[in-house]
């Protein structure tokens, strides 16, 4: 909405809010690129570093907390006013976990750099942390610009993040069945590539929540899902060339 | 209120293309609305859109003002009450209004709730008046509080009280549907509560159509809203649906307070 608000404070408190998200977005943005920079490079002073960051993640979570209480209370929102009060709470929300799953990423980073990966692992997992951090941005980006198209794009996109997870999976699996020893090093990758799957889930809902701003329509809750815990439960029975017979829609 | 909580009404009043005039300006444009039967609708929107003359044609009260002219269809149950055959004295008997300020007969507490069936030679007794004066207060949620002073003047009590006492005035000839002209613009918050709780207890037995400049009011009694915009009836739908989403922009400005 462009119109001003008779009472000018309300803007403000509005733009309060909004700036609060985009600074914690930039900051979620950057603490996924720089724990993917510290697993690739097996930089544990980086990884140290985005670990220590997530805690001024959390202070900005309890900042909007504060901030759209008082505007609840204060000023009484209404219609789209309402609704991005409420979707700012719920992205807070969202980014708050993202920052917890690239300090994850991080700490086990820490790890791994006294039994570094093999290189063909990282290699995948880089090219999923890269559409992750790609569909991130792009999220954020829709809040920015309240712009529904771009937030249904996440939520299409985020099938391929959890497909490419599923075959990630796979992969891991084989690694681990070749040779037991690679088992530690290939579940804490595992971990993380879960992390980043579940960073993906976060991005939909984020967009789910612009929708709902602009549009006023609560996101379709039951949207497809390029992975479910069935066919990751199936594994046993997958076939030696990796590929699962059923994907369920 | 959430979806499917209410169940749905049949139509207790319908407006088809009401237009009104005083003199020759136009105050209301072609309303059209359906008003469900036992529920609260709010009618919402700034100063001079229509909102109140458009209350005040369905019991009318415009009869009253010269060189307004109402023109267009109102039923209520299917009569329609524009008709040659129906007396205005008699349909205000089945359409009750509550006003702005509280405006008690300067009579008794019991007179003023007993005045109208005494008009309308409702009460075949003496003890049929006190039990109709008793249900009515109870109804209007005063008794307890008047019960023992049902003599002293009706003017003596608080404002709010004498805003309940102007309620039960008007439900004691058993009216269809009741409308209410900011009945609480007067009252502390307190009170407007009280009214408030009142209204909604109201719904169980009547239809209600309250005029308000609160839209906090309106979201916390009614079932339905309906936005006037300069004499046009932009848009009528569930309260939860036009404080969540509503479909018209000028409905989206007016609501959450910003310039048009």
């Amino acid at each position: 909405m462009e119109s001003k608000h008779i009472h000018s404070a309300f803007d403000e408190d509005l733009a309060g809010i909004f700036k609060l998200i985009v600074t914690m977005g930039g900051m979620v943005e950057e603490a996924i690129g720089q724990a993917m920079f510290a697993l690739q490079n097996l930089d544990s002073e980086i990884a140290e570093s985005v670990v220590a960051k997530d805690r001024m993640i959390d202070d900005l979570e309890e900042e909007v907390h504060r901030a759209t209480v008082s505007i609840l209370a204060l000023r009484q929102p209404r219609a789209q006013d309402l609704r991005m009060v409420v979707a700012v709470i719920r992205i807070a929300i969202s980014l708050e976990r993202v920052g917890d799953y690239a300090k994850n990423i991080a700490k086990r980073t820490i790890v791994l750099v006294k039994s570094p990966p093999l290189s063909s692992q990282s290699a995948s997992i880089k090219s999923l942390a890269k559409s992750v951090r790609g569909l991130t941005k792009t999220a954020l980006d829709s809040f920015v610009l309240r712009d529904a198209d771009m937030a249904a794009d996440v939520i299409l996109l985020d099938e391929d993040i959890d497909r490419m997870y599923s075959s990630l999976f796979r992969e891991f699996l084989t690694h681990m069945l070749e040779d037991p020893r690679n088992i530690t090093t290939t579940m804490h990758l595992l971990f993380m590539a879960k992390n980043l799957e579940r960073i993906g889930d976060h991005a939909t809902a984020i967009a789910e929540q612009v929708i709902y701003v602009v549009t006023g329509i609560p996101a379709d809750q039951d949207r497809p899902k390029g992975n479910d815990a069935e066919s990751l439960g199936n594994l046993a029975a997958v076939p030696p060339d990796g590929s699962l017979s059923e994907k369920k829609n | 209120m959430r979806d499917g909580e209410e169940p749905i009404h049949k139509v207790k009043v319908k407006a088809k293309d009401v237009s009104v005039y005083y003199s020759e300006s136009k105050a209301l444009k072609d309303v059209s609305v359906e008003i469900p039967d036992k529920s609260v609708t709010a009618l919402i929107g700034p100063s001079g859109c229509g909102k109140s003359t458009f209350l005040r044609c369905l019991n009318r009260m415009n009869d009253t003002i010269d060189h307004c002219r109402v023109e267009g269809l109102i039923e209520l149950e299917g009569d329609n009450i524009y008709a040659r055959s129906i007396d205005p004295v008699q349909l205000r008997a089945r359409v009750g209004m509550v006003f702005q300020k509280p405006n008690p007969f300067p009579k008794s507490i019991y007179d003023n709730v007993a005045y109208g069936p005494r008009i309308h030679g409702i009460a075949s007794s003496r003890s049929d008046l006190d039990a109709i004066v008793e249900t009515s207060l109870r109804h209007a949620a005063l008794w307890d509080e008047v019960k023992d002073r049902l003599k002293s003047p009706g003017t003596g009590i608080s404002g709010g009280q004498q805003q309940r006492l102007c309620i039960a005035r008007a439900i004691a000839t058993q009216p269809e549907v009741l409308l209410m002209d900011e009945p609480c613009s007067a009252l502390d918050p307190i009170a407007t509560s009280q009214i408030e709780e009142l209204i909604d207890s109201l719904r169980a037995e009547f239809t209600v159509v309250i005029v308000t400049h609160s839209m906090q009011q309106a979201a916390r009694v009614s079932q339905r809203t309906a936005f006037f915009h300069l004499g046009h009836l932009v848009e009528c739908n569930d309260t939860n649906t036009i404080f969540t989403n509503p479909s018209d922009e000028r409905t989206e400005s007016y609501i959450s307070g910003r310039i048009g």
